[in-house]
């Protein structure tokens, strides 16, 4: 009945980089179903000649000089970094 | 009598008048905040010490209030607007340990450009998703009313706070609804400007096309006030606006003769409380025995705004809060094997079940065929809802409806049912969606629980100044605004 499979939630959490377990998965499935389904109202509207609005108002290109600027320092940057060395940001590692 | 049931004029004649000083103002919110939060917990962070030490340069520099129009003016700020050198959560795990979020937001600069002092940060829903405050990880926020009743949301510590009387003024932020619906709910008034009025620079991201930062205040006049300070275009905001700002206050005549409200059927329809529309109809004759005109109208797409929303926002949200990654700031899972597992393991531990929801099925949206259809089709359909109000407003000065279906709903009784929470929101929604600006006013009290309900007024694009002259006629000539809770001081 879902719109939405467990496998398919599996695959978008690991899109999103969001763990989730069996149970979570099924919950979300079935919410997530409910949503799109509600949402489907929508498709009763023709909207063939209808531009897309992503923005309200009438700007494009906004641009400020290109000047270098006094910014957060690197030191204050790494202030709030969970791990760091040698003036850089800390990860664990990506390869094995 | 608190001292914050003057307004803004009235408290700078007072600290001209050396009647009471700007460390009074200061020790008076905090003298409510001890009195009052263990039942509202409104606040998540207290500037005691920064607030005091504020008050007493600002004392000692003497009252300037034609250069410093928020001279000594206690104000909160909601905990998804970063301010330099005080913890920044968003109410969010993740950003529990944020101590210092480096710079200030530009209407924080604002607001310490004219001289106001920051009182704390507020409670709210997690990363603003949400319309009760219940999806706060931190604490659980209630309506200074009852405390039985939530406060609305996301901006529910900004609304109760001012209800509960322990500041003036608040800052809060409004995507769909969350400066508007919780000031109805707290019977304050709530202002979302137009879409580019104010810089969003500093104000976290959940969905960028729609969020607009607001004031939250008693009185019309003060938000007027306050929305002046805040307003105006930022090279830091590429959506910030090059339109200039008036002088809201100016605006404030009681003038609303021949003035043409547009009455959407929508807005009463089935699902909204009687005694609320009662309530608005009640509004819409006192406006008619001050000289305006209303007429019923269409604005025929309105039942679509909450699935466009839904679609739209959660897109955004799920591109905006990416970047909580573990890496540079906020929390880290300690579990992690490698880095994949730290980004999977510190986002999953850090973020809180609507957020989560949100982030999925915004990814849905954007990475699903099927559900690219549906983002695409929402983002047609809020060229539909934009052109209903285009129409409307070639004929009309403002759109008047009530603010939320409801009066506020008793903590815990929604919260299980995403859906229902989400329509919740059916009548300020579209206002986001349009970018027009929208305000929440008191409009009476609900006969069954005696929770206040409010009067939503939408304006035309950059037409702030109307919004507020109509709000504040109807409020002078209604009253509601003398009503506070107890909590709040009332006897």
């Amino acid at each position: 009945m879902s719109k939405i499979s467990k496998d398919q939630v599996k695959h978008v959490a690991n899109l999103a980089r969001l763990a989730i377990n069996e149970e979570e998965a099924e919950k979300y499935s079935e919410q997530l179903s409910a949503i799109i389904d509600f949402s489907e109202q929508l498709n009763e509207l023709d909207t063939s000649n209808v531009e897309p609005t992503t923005h309200v108002l009438d700007m494009k290109n906004v641009m400020r000089k290109d000047e270098p600027k006094e910014w957060i320092s690197k030191e204050d940057a790494l202030k709030n970094a969970p791990d760091k060395q040698d003036g850089q940001f800390r990860v664990p590692s990506i390869l094995d | 009598m608190s001292l914050f049931d003057y307004t803004i004029k009235e408290l700078q004649e007072k600290l001209t008048n050396k009647e009471i000083s700007v460390t009074d103002l200061v020790k008076e919110s905090y003298e409510q905040i001890s009195k009052t939060d263990d039942e509202v917990q409104a606040f998540l962070t207290l500037n005691e010490e920064e607030a005091l030490n504020r008050a007493k340069e600002l004392d000692e520099a003497g009252v300037d209030a034609e250069q410093f129009p928020l001279f000594g003016m206690p104000i909160g700020i909601k905990d998804n607007i970063v301010t330099k050198g005080l913890r920044t959560t968003c109410a969010s795990q993740i950003l529990s340990n944020l101590e210092d979020p480096l710079y200030d937001a530009t209407v924080v600069k604002k607001l310490n450009d004219a001289e106001s002092v920051n009182i704390g940060k507020l409670n709210m829903d997690e990363f603003a998703m949400g319309s009760s405050t219940e999806n706060s990880s931190m604490k659980k926020t209630r309506n200074p009313w009852n405390t039985d009743y939530v406060p609305g949301g996301s901006s529910g510590g900004s609304a109760a706070a001012v209800a509960a009387g322990q500041v003036p003024f608040t800052l809060g932020s409004d995507t769909g609804g969350s400066v508007r619906q919780p000031a109805s709910y707290c019977g304050v008034v709530g202002m979302k400007p137009t879409y580019g009025r104010v810089s969003r620079f500093g104000l976290v991201a959940f969905a960028s096309s729609l969020d607009q930062i607001g004031p939250i205040t008693r009185t019309v006049e003060d938000n007027a006030r306050i929305l002046e300070v805040i307003s105006g275009q930022d090279e830091m905001d590429s959506t910030s606006a090059n339109v200039d700002v008036p002088k809201y206050s100016d605006a404030l005549t009681g003038d609303v003769k021949g003035l043409k409200i547009a009455v959407p059927k929508e807005y009463f329809r089935e699902g909204v409380d009687e005694k609320v529309k009662e309530s608005v109809r009640k509004a819409l004759g006192q406006l008619e025995e001050l000289g305006a005109e209303w007429e019923e109208v269409s604005l025929p797409h309105s039942k679509y705004a909450v699935a466009t929303y839904y679609m739209i926002a959660s897109s955004e949200a799920s591109a905006n809060l990416a970047r909580f990654d573990g890496v540079r700031y906020g929390k880290r899972s300690e579990n992690a094997k490698d880095m994949m597992d730290m980004f999977k393991m510190s986002r999953s531990e850090g973020f809180g079940d609507e957020v989560k929801r949100r982030i999925m099925l915004g990814t849905f949206c954007v990475k699903l065929r099927l559900l690219r259809c549906l983002l695409q089709k929402a983002q047609q359909v809020r060229t539909l809802i934009k052109q209903d109000f285009d129409q409307i407003f070639e004929k009309y000065d403002v759109v008047i409806g009530p603010t939320a279906p409801t009066t506020a709903f008793k903590v815990g009784e929604k919260i299980d049912d995403p859906l229902t929470m989400y329509a919740n929101d059916i009548m300020t929604i579209p206002v986001n969606l349009a970018g027009v600006p929208g305000i929440s006013v008191p409009c009476g009290f609900h006969p069954d629980n005696n929770m206040p309900i409010g009067l939503q007024i939408i304006g035309k694009h950059f037409d702030e100044s109307t919004v507020y002259r109509v709000a504040h006629a109807y409020e002078q000539a209604a009253g509601y605004y003398k009503e506070k809770p107890q909590l709040g001081g009332a006897k």
